[in-house]
C-alpha cells in the first residue's frame, strides 16, 4: 500500500517541483537496490540511508528491483527522472563487470551517471573447504596448479561477484578450476561446508561466519590491509599473491542530468552518514571498509567506475564470460 | 536434556515478555491480512516493514518478522479454501480440496482442519527445532547435487500420481511445467534460453507470477463465465468447526503431513515448498477410496496444511544454526539479522542465546496465537462468501495485482498474471489439470540445476547417482513408486479400450 501512496506522490510531485532544486527535498526519495532485499548490498543501502534519511528530513525509500546481474534496476534508474528524487545504490558489478557480461546492456556505467559517492568497499576473501588438502595460500596455489582438472570451483551465477572475482582470481594465478555455478551464494557455501565444492572467492560478509564458525577455511583477503572481523587471515600481498586485490563496492550513483546542487546535497548527506558512529559499526560489523574523505567524493567515484570497467573488461572478455 | 528445558525456559522468558509477545501477535496478524490477501506475499511485506524495525531489540524485530512469515502461511489457505485462489503460492494444493469442501458447505471445518493441523504441525516442528535443530543441520549437508537430482525424480514420479485424471495429459502438464522453468538465463553458461530476446524473461518466469495467473486469474475467469456455482458456495455454509469424525479422518494425515513437511523443510533449495504437494500424493496413494480426493476430502486439506507449516517452521534450522537461508524469506531474515548487526553463522548459538532460544520459543507462541486468531476468523472468512461475486472480484484482481508488482516492482509481472490467467483458462477449458504443471516448473529448475552440478563435479559420470547411497535409495523409492503407480492406469486403460 505504501508504494501505491508513494507512486500517487511520485505524480503529484512531479506536476509541482519541475526541475527547480530549490529546497530539495521536498518529499521521500527513492533509491533503487538492484538486488534482492537482504542481500550485502541491500544490508549496505539500508545501514547508509538509515543516516543520509535524517541528514536530508526526508525518508529514503528503498525499492528492490532484481534481475540480471543488477542490471534491471540500474537500467531503470538511469532512465528516470534526474531530479534527485531516484537513486541508486550501484555496485562492482553493475558499474564495473556488466559491460563485458552484458553486450546488450541499456547504460553505460561511466557516461550515464552523476556519481554521489562511494558508500562501503567489502573485501573479497579467498575460502575453500574445510578438508582442502592445503593450510595456506601458497599450498593452495601448489596443489591448484598440480591438480587443475580435479578442483572445482563454486560460484553464485553468471554475473554475480563471485562469478567475476573468481574469473579473475583464475586469470591472476592462472589456474582454470572447474566452475560450478549455485543460484544465490547460500547453496554455493552448502556445499563449500560439505565438501561437495573445493573452493570459491566471495564478499567477507558472506563468508566470515562460517569462516569464523570453522565450517570452511579461508586463505587470504584480497584487500591493501586485514580486516578487523578477521584478523589472522592474511591479506593477499602478505600471502605471496601479487595483483590480486579486489572488492565488491558500494556506492549512490544518481541518473545523469540531476541538478549539480542536488547532487552535492546527496553526497553531503552521505559523507556525514558515512562519519556517523553508528553507521560505521554497523558496516564494520558486516566486514566492510569505510571509505576515506578523499575516496567518497563524487569525482573520486567517478575515476572508480572508469578504472573498474578498464580493469573488468579485459578479465572477462577473454575468459569467454557472458551472461546473454 | 536439562540443557533442553533450560534452553526452553531461557527462550520463554524472552518470548513472553510483554514487548515480545505484542510483537509476535502484531506479525502474526499481519501475516495472517497478507497471506489472506492473494499475490501480497512475506517477502515484500518483510522488505517493506524491515526500516520500521530498526528502532526496535533485534529480537523483538526478528519475532515480529517470522510472525510475519508463518502467519502467512496460515492466512494462505483461508483464500485457497473460500474463493480457490491461492494466497501463497505454497498453499496451491490446500486450494484443490479445500475449495471443493467450501463447495459443499464445509468451509468452516475445513478452515478449522487447516488451522488446527497447521498448530499442531507448528508445535511439533518448533520441538524438532529446539532438541534436534543442530543435529538436524547434518541432512542440510548430506544433500549435495548428486542426492537433490535423485529426490527431484523421486518428486517428479509423485507429480504424475498427483494428477486427478488421465494420467497421460498429467504426464504432458508436468513437462509443460519443466519446460517452462528452463526460460530464462542459463545458470551455468549465462547463455538466454527461449526468452526471445526480451529482457524481462532474462530471469526466467516467477513462480508466484505462474500461480497467480495459472489458479488466481484463471479462476476467477471460470467463474465469470458460469454464474450458478458460486451460489451453490452462498447458500449452504453448515458447520462452522470440524466434529469428531472430522478428526478421526485426520489425524494420520495431519501426523504424516507433519512428519514430511519438517524434513522437506530441512533441505536447501527451497525443499519446503514441496511439503504440501509430497504429503497430498502420499495422502492419495494411501487412501482406501482415492477418488475421494479433488472432491473434497479432508485428508487432502490436513496432510498439506500440516506439512506446509512444518517445513515453514523447519526451514529457520540452516538459518539459525548455519546462517544459510534455505530459500528467499529466510535470505531476507538474514539481511534483517545482518541490518540488527547479527550477523548468521554457526555462532548466533552460543554469542546470542537469548535471540536464539527467544525466537524459538516465539514460533510456539506465535502458533498458538494464530490458531487464537484464526479460530474465531472462520465465521467471519464464511460469511465473506456471502459477498456477491461482482463486488468481490475485482477486490480479488486488484490485490493480486498489486501483490504481484511488490514482489520485484516490474509491470511486466502484471501482464505476465493476465496472460498466464488466460492460459490457464483454456487449460482448465480443455480438462488439464494445472497443479501437476506447477510442481513440474517446480522440481524442473531444481532437477536440471542439480543434474549439470552433478555432473560437472563427478566430470561426467552418471554412476554418481548410484554410488552415493542416498542418491540410490531415492532412484529406488522413485522407481518402485512409478511401477505401483502406472500398472493399475495401464490396466485400466485396457478396460476402458475394452469397454468402448
Amino acid at each position: 500500500m505504501k508504494k501505491v501512496v508513494l507512486a500517487l506522490a511520485a505524480v503529484a510531485g512531479l506536476a509541482a517541483t519541475g526541475a527547480k532544486a530549490q529546497g530539495y527535498p521536498t518529499r521521500p526519495i527513492t533509491m533503487i537496490v538492484p538486488f534482492a532485499a537482504g542481500g550485502p548490498t541491500d544490508v549496505v543501502a539500508r545501514i547508509v540511508t538509515d543516516n543520509m534519511s535524517r541528514t536530508l528530513g526526508q525518508q529514503i525509500v528503498i525499492e528492490n528491483v532484481a534481475g540480471a546481474g543488477g542490471t534491471t534496476g540500474i537500467t531503470r534508474a538511469a532512465q528516470s527522472q534526474p531530479d534527485g528524487y531516484t537513486i541508486m545504490m550501484g555496485h562492482m558489478g553493475t558499474h564495473g563487470a556488466a559491460p563485458a557480461l552484458y553486450p546488450n546492456l541499456k547504460y553505460d556505467p561511466t557516461k550515464d551517471f552523476a556519481p554521489i559517492g562511494l558508500a562501503a568497499g567489502t573485501p573479497i576473501v579467498i575460502v575453500a573447504k574445510k578438508d582442502f588438502p592445503a593450510n595456506d595460500l601458497k599450498g593452495f596455489l601448489d596443489y591448484l596448479s598440480k591438480n587443475a582438472d580435479k578442483v572445482n570451483m563454486a560460484h553464485a551465477g553468471v554475473g554475480s561477484v563471485s562469478h567475476s572475482t573468481g574469473i579473475f582470481f583464475n586469470s591472476v594465478v592462472k589456474a582454470k578450476p572447474t566452475m560450478v555455478a549455485y543460484r544465490g551464494t547460500g547453496p554455493a557455501l552448502n556445499d563449500l561446508m560439505a565438501n561437495t565444492v573445493d573452493f570459491m572467492t566471495d564478499q567477507i560478509v558472506n563468508v566470515a561466519p562460517q569462516i569464523q564458525g570453522g565450517n570452511i577455511k579461508a586463505f587470504a583477503i584480497a584487500t591493501p590491509e586485514r580486516s578487523p572481523v578477521l584478523p589472522n587471515v592474511p591479506t593477499t600481498k602478505e600471502a605471496g599473491l601479487q595483483g590480486y586485490e579486489v572488492s565488491a563496492w558500494n556506492a549512490v550513483f544518481a541518473p545523469k542530468g540531476t541538478p549539480a546542487d542536488v547532487v552535492k546535497k546527496l553526497s553531503d548527506a552521505l559523507m556525514k552518514s558515512l562519519d556517523d558512529e553508528n553507521t560505521k559499526k554497523r558496516l564494520l560489523e558486516l566486514g566492510g571498509v569505510i571509505p576515506s574523505n578523499a575516496e567518497r567524493t563524487p569525482e573520486a567515484l567517478q575515476k572508480l567506475v572508469e578504472s573498474e570497467v578498464a580493469r573488468w573488461t579485459p578479465v572477462l572478455k577473454a575468459a569467454g564470460a557472458t551472461a546473454e | 536434556m536439562g540443557d533442553f528445558f533450560s534452553n526452553l525456559s531461557l527462550g520463554f522468558g524472552v518470548a513472553l515478555t510483554l514487548q515480545n509477545l505484542g510483537l509476535a501477535f502484531l506479525g502474526c496478524l499481519v501475516g495472517t491480512l497478507i497471506g489472506v490477501l492473494p499475490g501480497v506475499g512475506p517477502i515484500a511485506t518483510i522488505a517493506m516493514l524491515l526500516p520500521i524495525t530498526f528502532g526496535l531489540d533485534p529480537t523483538g524485530a526478528l519475532i515480529m518478522l517470522a510472525g510475519i512469515y508463518y502467519g502467512a502461511q496460515y492466512g494462505g489457505s483461508t483464500t485457497a479454501i473460500l474463493v480457490n485462489i491461492p494466497g501463497e503460492a505454497t498453499s496451491v494444493v490446500t486450494a484443490l480440496d479445500g475449495h471443493q469442501m467450501a463447495r459443499q458447505g464445509r468451509a468452516g471445518v475445513a478452515l478449522g482442519i487447516a488451522a488446527i493441523g497447521s498448530f499442531f504441525a507448528g508445535t511439533v516442528a518448533t520441538l524438532v527445532i529446539a532438541a534436534l535443530g543442530a543435529p538436524l543441520t547434518k541432512l542440510a549437508l548430506i544433500f549435495g547435487p548428486t542426492e537433490y537430482f535423485s529426490l527431484m525424480v523421486m518428486g517428479l514420479v509423485f507429480a504424475v500420481v498427483l494428477a486427478r485424471g488421465s494420467i497421460l495429459k498429467a504426464i504432458a502438464m508436468i513437462l509443460v511445467g519443466v519446460l517452462l522453468s528452463t526460460v530464462g538465463t542459463d545458470l551455468e553458461t549465462g547463455e538466454e534460453r527461449m526468452t526471445f530476446g526480451l529482457p524481462f524473461l532474462a530471469d526466467g518466469i516467477d513462480f508466484a507470477v505462474l500461480a497467480m495467473g495459472i489458479f488466481g486469474i484463471a479462476e476467477i475467469m471460470r467463474n465469470l463465465d458460469h454464474t450458478e456455482t458460486r451460489d451453490v458456495v452462498r447458500q449452504a455454509i453448515g458447520r462452522l468447526l470440524p466434529n469428531r469424525d472430522d478428526f478421526k479422518q485426520s489425524y494420520k494425515p495431519v501426523l504424516r503431513g507433519t512428519f514430511i513437511g519438517a524434513i522437506l523443510g530441512i533441505l536447501p533449495g527451497n525443499g519446503a515448498v514441496l511439503g504440501p504437494f509430497a504429503s497430498y500424493t502420499l495422502e492419495k496413494k494411501i487412501a482406501k477410496d482415492p477418488r475421494r480426493f479433488g472432491r473434497g476430502a479432508i485428508e487432502g486439506v490436513a496432510g498439506p496444511e500440516s506439512a506446509n507449516n512444518a517445513g515453514a517452521q523447519t526451514s529457520f534450522i540452516p538459518l539459525l544454526t548455519l546462517g544459510i537461508p534455505p530459500n528467499a524469506v529466510m535470505a531476507l531474515m538474514v539481511g534483517a539479522m545482518t541490518i540488527h548487526g547479527i550477523i548468521p553463522g554457526p555462532q548466533v548459538m552460543t554469542k546470542n542465546p537469548t535471540l536464539f532460544w527467544g525466537m524459538i520459543a516465539s514460533m510456539w507462541v506465535g502458533n498458538l496465537m494464530l490458531l487464537v486468531i484464526n479460530l474465531p476468523l472462520v465465521g467471519m472468512w464464511v460469511r465473506l462468501l456471502k459477498v456477491p461475486y461482482r463486488l468481490l472480484f475485482p477486490a480479488i484482481l486488484m490485490f493480486c495485482c498489486i501483490g504481484i508488482y511488490s514482489i520485484n516492482s516490474l509491470p511486466t509481472d502484471v501482464m505476465f498474471i493476465a496472460f498466464f490467467g488466460l492460459v490457464g483458462y483454456m487449460l482448465i477449458k480443455f480438462g488439464f489439470e494445472p497443479a501437476p504443471m506447477l510442481l513440474g516448473f517446480v522440481l524442473g529448475r531444481l532437477m536440471e540445476e542439480n543434474l549439470r552440478r552433478a555432473l560437472i563435479i563427478s566430470r561426467g559420470s552418471l554412476e554418481t547417482f548410484i554410488e552415493r547411497p542416498v542418491s540410490a535409495g531415492l532412484l529406488a523409492v522413485a522407481a518402485i513408486l512409478l511401477v505401483i503407480a502406472l500398472l493399475p492406469s495401464i490396466r485400466k486403460g485396457r478396460d476402458e479400450v475394452f469397454t468402448e
